[in-house]
């Protein structure tokens, strides 16, 4: 059992807790996830990494209820438990893994969609450790959407944020700011990481692709156990079958089968279930989810 | 049937149409008497060839003379010497290949029914409560094994009976390995028969911890360096599913029988109560021809499916049980012999629409001594199905050979350990079962785990 030290509801559908998982937390990076399982008969549930204190024992996660097992999770309180929790999974982040003088020597971008800026955090924060700041655009689909502004606002250089009604500094799409950037502002970028539902991806290494930006991206597919066992999470990357779980989740974005990727998210994806969710969410739904078309497009 | 015949006796089953609906498990098991009937049989022979053929070398007419006397607390201690798992492998062991292949009553007439004899001393056993007994002292020597399948269990079990104390790291939150997550309800119940089998190695005093990914949560020298283990177990087993590389295999709809099978039983998908999902369509074909691919089939069929197994060699070499395959057949499922599939087709909605498949016929014989399946030119025709399941084996998983330095593997991924002690390349590590052989059986894992118990034993000693 892992005991929840500590929670908080960033949006009526997200909210963040820290777990103590001591042999988690010795050893995660940025750029890997965990599966958690809420009860007797809960779903595993692959969650990237937020952040994460070697010295506490404890792992932050971020979730967006989606389902019934993620129901469930908003509903438990500090000091509550969870049955359990599993990881660090995949492989860190690139960033963390190469030289650091290599990494120090480039220009880097984050491009974070909704939920996305969950795994984004600590990457940022990772390099400004090292004495690295990277730009980071954040975008979401409303202002209430848009989350961890404060503290991405520490960890990041310049940080940029839009949403796709306008209700929050600027409005358009978080491809419309990279374009700005380059374009309009003559920013130059060796690298860019985006996370978020995969149809930003999609459309953000279109553009990046433009600018000839090599980009990395975040598969958050189907999985069950998360170790290479069931090969629900493969993708088509280049012309070559990867497992998300072991071989990722963070690949280049320029090889990756969005269109097959998404397909494939919606396999247990029903009428019910989508009816559902248009009434527990409104439009306030970010995509990403597996169960739905959403996401910014 | 009053004097012991040349047949044995038949053990009561769930009818075919009945099961073909339910999760409860197709064989019921004998009565006392059945059971005592058919130990009669044994003729207790004084060179017992059937021991021979049990990788755990199990005393067999030792047990069956206990069972005959009714003494079952007896045959319950006889089978707890060597086995920590009697009501698993009394029904999942290929007994027919292995100690009852070899019994003298099978020259002439029926074997002595073995397996089911185990399974009825061990079912006995847990309703009566009967634990193993516990022999050795505490000897403070610190042991960890990775992965708590039928080569882990084993191990753990016979290295605390020796006063070892031991630890089992386990990835998945369950223990039990294949037990749990693969070998389906029907033929292996996971409350009754799993869980008390796994709580009686427990009560040797082995502790599991599971949720711990060896090699991503830990690595096994950071076990030997700073959590103080003096040897280490590898039984993780071949979890790394295989796909044909055909098109149309990302499809919506095309599952690794690892993954069904890990849905239904780990996750328990079947249920209503359970959160995960299964895809539970009208139609489904599963390819290949082994036990797990029997599994997956005569789960989908409960599920509500109509379920086509195609398999590219013929019935005589399929590597099933024969049980199994019986079983299968008699629940209704469709077998296409000699088809190989050769590309998914996908509806507009990329969901399967169809398997196409090309008919085989048997060449020359291969490396494995069975016929080659060789294609046969313009065969091609469509199986119609809304899902294909891919039962064609499964690999070691590299996560643990590639964070040990030192511990090597061979061209499969094996990795390399001596079969009589399970030593492997690396000091002080051990491995066995499917971790070594690729894919095999519970009971050879079994084998593997004993061996490598008395292997650590002697290195620990030797020190």
């Amino acid at each position: 059992m892992y005991l929840i030290k500590k929670k908080r509801v960033l949006h009526d559908t997200i909210f963040l807790m820290d777990i103590v998982a001591p042999r988690v937390a010795r050893y995660c990076e940025p750029g890997q996830f965990v599966i958690v399982r809420i009860d007797e008969n809960g779903e595993r549930i692959p969650l990237t990494v937020c952040d994460y204190d070697r010295d506490e024992g404890t792992v932050t996660i971020v979730v967006q209820t989606i389902g019934a097992s993620t129901q469930r999770m908003m509903k438990l309180e500090e000091g509550q438990y969870l049955q359990d929790f599993v990881g660090p999974l995949g492989r860190p982040s690139e960033l963390v893994t190469d030289d650091i003088e290599e990494v120090r020597k480039k220009k880097i971008l984050f491009v974070a969609g909704g939920l996305g800026t969950a795994p984004v955090y600590p990457q940022v924060k990772w390099l400004h450790e090292h004495g690295i700041d990277a730009d980071v655009i954040v975008g979401a689909k409303n202002k209430d959407l848009i989350i961890l502004e404060e503290e991405m606002r520490k960890v990041a250089g310049n940080l940029y944020i839009t949403t796709d009604d306008g209700s929050y500094v600027r409005k358009g799409l978080v491809t419309e700011v990279i374009s700005d950037l380059v374009e309009k502002e003559g920013r130059k970028y060796d690298v860019c990481i985006s996370i978020g539902p995969m149809i930003m991806m999609k459309f953000c290494v279109l553009t990046t692709k433009k600018y000839d930006i090599p980009t990395i991206v975040s598969m958050n597919p189907i999985m069950v156990d998360g170790t290479g066992m069931c090969g629900a999470c493969r993708l088509t990357v280049g012309d070559e079958v990867k497992f998300a779980c072991i071989d990722g989740p963070e690949f280049d974005g320029f090889k990756v089968n969005f269109d097959e990727a998404m397909e494939r998210m919606k396999l247990y994806r029903t009428e019910e279930g989508r009816a559902l969710l248009k009434l527990r969410e409104g439009d306030t739904h970010h995509g990403g989810c597996g169960n739905c078309d959403g996401g910014d497009k | 049937m009053a004097a012991p015949g040349f047949e044995r006796i038949a053990v009561s089953e769930q009818e075919p149409l009945v099961r073909a609906k339910n999760f409860d498990e197709v064989c019921l098991g004998y009565t006392e008497d059945e059971a005592v009937l058919e130990a009669e049989r044994c003729l207790n022979c004084k060179n017992p060839r059937c021991v021979q053929g049990c990788p755990v070398n199990i005393d067999i007419p030792g047990f069956i003379m206990a069972v005959k006397s009714r003494d079952l607390r007896g045959a319950y201690d006889k089978l707890s010497e060597s086995t920590a798992l009697p009501a698993v492998c009394g029904r999942v062991c290929p007994q027919e290949t292995q100690c009852e292949a070899l019994c003298i009553r099978g020259v002439k007439g029926d074997a002595v029914a073995i397996g089911k004899l185990e399974r009825y001393v061990a079912d006995n056993a847990r309703e009566q409560g009967m634990k193993p007994s516990v022999s050795a002292a505490p000897n403070g020597h610190k042991v960890a094994v990775i992965g708590s399948g039928p080569a882990g269990l084993t191990c753990a079990g016979d290295l605390a009976k020796l006063g070892y104390d031991v630890t089992i790291f386990e990835a998945l939150h369950e223990a039990g390995g294949v037990l749990t997550y693969g070998i389906p309800e029907f033929r292996l119940p996971k409350e009754k028969v799993v869980a008390p089998e796994i709580e009686n190695v427990k009560s040797l005093g082995v502790k599991i911890e599971t949720n711990v990914v060896i090699g991503k949560s830990v690595t096994i020298d950071e076990l030997m360096e700073d959590e103080g283990f003096e040897a280490v177990f590898i039984g993780s087993g071949a979890g790394l599913p295989m796909f044909m590389k055909i098109p149309g295999e990302n499809a919506k709809g095309v599952f690794s029988a690892n993954e069904y099978l890990t849905r239904n039983n780990l996750m328990k998908a079947f249920r209503e109560d359970s959160d995960t999902p299964i895809f539970r369509p009208a139609k489904v074909a599963v390819v290949g021809g082994g036990n797990v691919a029997m599994d997956a089939a005569r789960t989908a069929l409960r599920l509500g499916a109509e379920v086509t197994i195609i398999y590219r060699r013929s019935e005589a070499e399929i590597p099933a049980r024969a049980e199994e395959v019986h079983h299968a057949k008699e629940e209704g499922i469709i077998f296409e012999m000699l088809t190989n599939p050769v590309e998914i087709i996908e509806n507009e909605e990329h969901f399967v629409k169809a398997v196409r498949c090309i008919r085989m016929e048997l060449g020359e014989p291969d490396q494995s001594g069975r016929r080659r399946p060789v294609p046969v030119e313009g065969s091609e025709f469509e199986i119609e199905t809304d899902a294909v399941i891919m039962a064609l084996g499964t690999s070691p998983n590299p996560l643990i050979a590639s964070t040990t330095p030192g511990l090597d593997t061979n061209k499969w991924k094996c990795i390399v350990a001596d079969e009589t002690d399970g030593k492997t390349t690396k000091d002080g590590v051990f491995a066995g079962g499917d971790a070594v052989t690729g894919a095999a059986t519970v009971i050879l894992a079994m084998g593997a785990g004993k061996a490598a118990a008395k292997g650590i034993d002697e290195y620990i000693k030797g020190k």
